[in-house]
């Protein structure tokens, strides 16, 4: 189905993201091929709990990222609060303080598209359940880069605000369940 | 399509940054290229201009509309007491040793509009410290840095400000420094009294002899790994034996040369200690 070998995932998520990621997540092995990327909105003044929530949790490494971050496979890379995640090149991961976009911070969009410009057809971006907008257009660079785009259904989603507005945005992105995105990470 | 197209807007950057080097000498071409690409095509987007070629074509000719374009190539974003477990830090463990000299030079490189640098004036006031101390404020942006000798915010970001101070254990209340008028908040010009501010790039200028606490924090993040190893090789030799530097709270020496040069002091918050040997 994918003629370039992937080399990276994209997830970003919302409202219900711990729920939907730790049905995603934890089943991945430790020597998961590529790098996966993620973005949740978090409150900007807390700790993040989420890279001790899944480290606990997966086999796969988890890291919160520091600026200029080197990228490996086999590990989850988590936005960290109060910034945008960006992907710098093909083998690091980059910081930034600017002013929210969709008053996110973390934003998804400004994710999936530094990682859009820097791979291309070889991405794989996936929305999962939330209650906002952000995402689509990040989404839409992914599958306009050539890239694989995959929405959560929002049938299933706890909150399916966003993944009804990614799939609006890009209506040739594959509807999966939550298992069915396991699986399909796990047969990259 | 999409390969070719994304080709050129790399060419465009490429030559735009290249051209405010050689008309302005303003350097970015060693900025960390995704935050820049995202923040030319926001220029180019507001500015409305159709290409990022044509920005390049109008700020050749045009001087007068560099600060805007800097506007967008420089990130302000800024609180007072920004990240307040910093300041404790500084507080609780830094300024136990800083006592012990009788006087004292600080740096806060990339100074924005001055919000970092009143906290550390502030706070070295309520440790009984100010008096002995020098502050160098520096940036490349004019108007951050005329901003920052002026000590005027709007109003409404006082309620962070505060917030923040509280929470850095501040020994006194922020209000006592600052007088309201119609939404705004003009911050003591006392505060000033030793503060010298200058423009300065942590690019293109030259160390900063003989400071015991250097400040840069969310500076760093914006520059490629060659220009952050240029920046922390300055601050290594502006910086007296066994004194302290502080990066932001998500920016790391680990990835750094000269990381054998520092010591952590408190990990945590990223504040290091320049080795003695
Ligand atoms: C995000 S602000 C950080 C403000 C403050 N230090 C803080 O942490 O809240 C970044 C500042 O770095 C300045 N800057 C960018 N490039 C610089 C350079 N080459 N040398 C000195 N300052 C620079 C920008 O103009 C901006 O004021």
């Amino acid at each position: 189905m994918i003629d370039h070998p992937p080399e990276a995932v994209v997830i970003g998520a919302s409202a219900g993201a711990i729920e939907a990621l730790s049905r995603i997540l934890p089943l991945l092995p430790s020597d998961f091929k590529i790098p996966i990327l993620v973005v949740v909105h978090v409150p900007p003044d807390k700790r993040s709990a989420l890279t001790d929530l899944f480290e606990a949790k997966c086999r796969i490494t988890v890291l919160e990222v520091e600026d200029k971050e080197p990228l490996r496979p086999g590990t989850v890379y988590f936005a960290p609060p109060d910034y945008h995640l960006l992907v710098e090149d093909n083998d690091r991961l980059a910081l930034s303080s600017e002013e929210p976009v969709l008053f996110s911070r973390p934003s998804i969009d400004v994710l999936f598209d530094s990682a859009a410009d820097v791979w291309g057809e070889r991405l794989i971006g996936i929305i999962l359940t939330g209650a906002n907008q952000d995402g689509s257009h990040g989404l839409r660079a992914v599958g306009a880069a050539g890239g694989t785009t995959i929405v959560q259904d929002p049938n299933e989603a706890s909150a399916p605000a966003m993944p009804e507005a990614a799939i609006a945005a890009t209506p040739t992105a594959t509807v999966m369940s939550l298992n069915e995105i396991a699986a399909y990470l796990l047969r990259i | 399509m999409t390969d070719t197209f994304e080709k050129i807007e790399d060419i465009e950057i490429r030559l735009l940054l290249q051209a405010l080097y050689d008309r302005y000498h303003y350097d970015f071409r060693n900025y960390a290229m995704a935050s820049i690409k995202r923040r030319l095509r926001q220029a180019r987007e507001r500015m409305g201009f159709a290409t990022i070629s044509a920005i390049q074509e109008r700020v050749l000719h045009d001087p007068a509309m560099l600060p805007q374009l800097l506007g967008y190539l420089t990130v302000q974003v800024s609180e007072m007491f920004r990240d307040p477990n910093y300041f404790r830090a500084i507080r609780e463990h830094v300024v136990p040793h800083l006592r012990t000299y009788p006087s004292l030079k600080v740096w806060i490189a990339g100074c924005s509009a001055g919000e970092e640098l009143y906290s550390m004036v502030i706070l070295f006031r309520e440790e009984g410290l100010e008096e002995r101390t020098i502050f160098y404020a520096t940036d490349i942006n004019q108007d951050a840095l005329h901003a920052a000798e002026t000590g005027i915010y709007d109003l409404d970001r006082l309620k962070v400000f505060t917030e923040n101070h509280r929470k850095s254990n501040g020994k006194s209340s922020l209000s006592d420094y600052y007088s309201s008028g119609y939404a705004r908040a003009s911050f003591d010009k006392s505060l000033r009294q030793n503060v010298v501010f200058s423009d300065h790039s942590l690019v293109t200028d030259a160390v900063f002899g003989e400071m015991h606490l250097i400040s840069c924090r969310n500076v760093m993040i914006y520059f490629d790994r060659v220009l952050q190893d240029r920046s922390v090789g300055l601050f290594k030799d502006s910086l007296v034996r066994k004194g302290f530097l502080g990066i932001g709270s998500k920016e790391s020496l680990r990835f750094s040369e000269h990381a054998p040069a520092f010591d952590d002091f408190v990990r945590e918050e990223k504040i290091y200690q320049r080795a003695a040997r």
